[in-house]
């Protein structure tokens, strides 16, 4: 069963000093995810996919597109429409350091989405509850008391992570929640992360630029580039038979953990830059880059198509 | 073997601050030969930058080199005034950071840095020599157009083609040692490979060696033949891509390879954390760094340092369980060892 389903969204913001231009964050993105599942989402730095999350979760208002989330669509409700909804949805984010407030204890933290949702008959049973909470991210009741300055980026993951689940939503929107933790700590938010899926069945929607990671955790995977989802498929056929160009220059950038992988000098690299996000190309996003570009690919943008079961690109090499 | 060409003998570098002393290197040996690309692999505050730092005396004030001795081209370099360190410093041994913003004058154009970085080490150098030689260094580091490029600000160049600019300053002057600190990480994987392949392709072609200081162990494998992996301002591990990847002595190494996701794993198999997390600097741990964290620590892990150990040539590991008299028992490299 579809949880959220994300139809042509389109996100653009004004740019300053510059009337009538915009930045095309989002364009036209469409998806779905199911209950229960994962979806990885990856790409460049500014191709859009925090924009996306954000959309999602009405932190912006989109320019475009409906977003569906259990049957309704959260694009044209008010703030106060959405509030009821928000309890469903919640977001874990990059950074540990600046996402928690550093005046309050870890336990007000993580029951303030309690007080602002009316959860809980009295301030025991609150701190029961988050007691509850502490313990299933592996902290203790005695953390509770402390200030977030006072843990490491691994716990204050943790308690990210407690404040997000608290609620027990239906959706999580996970952005790069892995990106700023030690090598070492890592696996542990990973495992942390599969182990609430399960047991409560959560949905993710997950954004990282660790494409090993993404491949691990997700069910699904979509590529995006300057505001566009370019491929989207199961993310084991994704990571096996990348059919976009650019999927293809992603995957080969990634340094293989792999002994036998070679040095990188034996190594074809992706050539060139992202263009401007505001002053796009004609035809396809890509097209600049990619070693296949033929005339069509620079006069009109192509369309996503299935090129293989369950599996969706958008380029002409498939048409 | 070639010769070293630096050489770091028992670095031991302290920051002083109102908590007390900060231990961020205690005790680094490390030799990088003529030609070569050798990495330091390790997590957050493990004592990377502050090593890279202390060899062109670039630390700040409330920091101290408490102990060691620094060579470049068999000469002793740590005895060095500021003053004197500053004419190698560029000349003889460049370095690279991870943020280019940073190391860049925002108001000068590239070209122009470039050229003063010149005018430094070679103040007679004459105006259109100049030109074309920071051109060259353009044309070396792959910037597109570098006449039209020259008159830019760094604000007009992309994340990738700021750390170019960066990279086309440190090789100003041919230094035969250039230290890139995470030069790649604030990059994308598409950029990152573009540059990592940039200055492997240098190193080929110009015979600099390169001291690679990186948290991401699959970028030291595809750039580098040894590598040194440090951990609480500690070597625990060194040896060649081989020896860490299939043959680690070290249960921190094997730990750190088996914790990252590769592509293709099993989903339903739970990854294998290494739990705990890293050492406070504030107060280091007195024996093994690791063996708060270690799965197979005895009683002397936490008392006492291990012995760095040669398990062959040039393979090391500073671990009580590769020692003589290590225990059989809960020993992952008890049988294995003759196998290797
Ligand atoms: N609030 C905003 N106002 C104006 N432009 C924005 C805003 N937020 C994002 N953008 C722009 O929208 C584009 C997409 O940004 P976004 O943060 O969504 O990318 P991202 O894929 O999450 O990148 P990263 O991997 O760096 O986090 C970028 O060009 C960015 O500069
Ligand atoms: N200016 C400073 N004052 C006090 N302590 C410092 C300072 N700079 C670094 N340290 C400490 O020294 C230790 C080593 O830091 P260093 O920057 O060398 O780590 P690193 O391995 O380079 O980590 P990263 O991967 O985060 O760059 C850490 O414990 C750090 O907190
Ligand atoms: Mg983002
Ligand atoms: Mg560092």
């Amino acid at each position: 069963m579809k949880l959220l389903e994300v139809k042509n969204l389109i996100k653009h913001f004004p740019v300053k000093n510059h009337k009538g231009q915009v930045v095309h964050a989002v364009d036209d993105v469409s998806f779905h995810i199911n209950e229960g599942e994962t979806l990885g989402l990856v790409g460049e730095s500014g191709c859009g996919k925090s924009t996306c999350a954000r959309t999602i979760i009405r932190i912006y208002d989109p320019t475009g597109g409906e977003i569906i989330f259990d049957g309704q669509n959260l694009a044209t409700l008010s703030q106060r429409e959405l509030k009821p909804i928000r309890k469903n949805m919640q977001m874990i984010f990059q950074d540990p350091y600046t996402s928690l407030n550093g005046r309050m204890t870890v336990r007000d933290i993580i029951a303030e989405p309690l007080i602002a949702h009316k959860i809980g008959n009295s301030q025991k049973e609150r701190h029961e509850m988050v007691a509850q909470m502490l313990k299933q991210v592996g902290l203790n009741t005695e953390h509770g008391t402390r200030y977030a300055h006072e843990f490491s980026g691994g716990q204050r993951q943790r308690i990210g992570i407690a404040r997000a689940l608290i609620l027990k939503p239906k959706l999580v929107i996970c952005d790069e929640p892995i990106s700023a933790l030690d090598v070492s700590i890592q696996a542990q938010i990973i495992n942390l992360l599969t182990e609430f899926q399960q047991k409560e069945k959560l949905t993710y929607l997950f954004i990282a630029h660790d494409l090993s990671v993404v491949e691990y955790i997700s069910d699904h995977v979509g590529v995006m580039y300057l505001g566009k989802l370019v491929e989207l498929s199961e993310s084991k056929e994704l990571y096996k038979n990348p059919l976009h160009p650019y999927t293809q220059g992603l995957l080969a950038s990634i340094p293989a953990l792999d002994i036998h992988a070679g040095k990188i000098t034996d190594k074809a690299e992706m050539s060139g830059d992202l263009p401007s996000p505001i002053s796009l190309p004609s035809g396809c996003r890509f097209c600049g880059r990619c070693p296949y570009a033929k005339k069509i690919c620079a006069e009109a943008e192509p369309p996503m198509k299935e090129a293989a079961p369950g599996h969706m690109v958008a380029c002409y090499l498939y048409s | 073997m070639s010769k070293a060409l630096l050489q770091i003998e028992n670095l031991k570098t302290s920051f002083y601050t109102q908590n007390g002393e900060v231990q961020a290197v205690r005790g680094i040996n490390l030799e990088l030969r003529a030609g070569e690309a050798l990495g330091i692999v390790g997590e957050s505050g493990s004592g990377k930058s502050v090593m890279s730092m202390s060899v062109l005396r670039l630390l700040p004030d409330n920091a101290k080199i408490k102990e060691g001795k620094i060579s470049f081209n068999g000469k002793v370099i740590s005895v060095l005034s500021k003053k004197e360190i500053r004419v190698i410093r560029g000349k003889d041994i460049a370095m690279v950071f991870q943020d280019p913003m940073s190391s860049l004058n925002p108001l000068i154009s590239v070209g122009e840095q470039v050229a003063e970085m010149i005018r430094i080490h070679y103040p007679k150098t004459g105006k259109t020599e100049m030109r074309s030689r920071v051109l060259e260094l353009f044309h070396l580091v792959k910037i597109p157009e570098p006449e039209k490029r020259y008159k830019n600000l760094p604000h007009e160049f992309s994340g990738g083609m700021r750390q170019r600019v960066m990279i086309a300053l440190a090789l100003a002057c041919k230094p035969d040692i250039l230290i890139a600190d995470e030069p790649t990480t604030a990059l994308d994987v598409t950029i990152q490979a573009q540059i990592l392949k940039l200055l492997a392709n240098l190193q080929k072609e110009l015979g600099m060696s390169i001291l690679f200081i990186t948290h991401d162990l699959g970028v030291v494998m595809q750039l580098c033949s040894r590598a040194i992996v440090m951990y609480g301002g500690m070597k625990m591990e060194e040896g060649s891509m081989e020896d860490l990847f299939l043959h680690s002595r070290h249960p921190y190494t094997m730990g750190l390879i088996r914790s990252i996701p590769k592509i293709g794993q099993d989903k339903s198999v739970p990854l294998q954390p290494i739990l705990g997390s890293p050492p406070d600097m504030l107060n280091p741990p007195a024996g093994c760094p690791f063996a708060p964290r270690c799965p197979y620590a005895r009683k002397i892990c936490a008392s006492q340092v291990p012995p760095y150990t040669a398990i062959k040539n040039h393979h090391f590991s500073a671990c009580w369980l590769v020692t003589e008299d290590a225990p059989a028992t809960n020993n992952p490299f008890a049988q294995s060892s003759t196998t290797a």
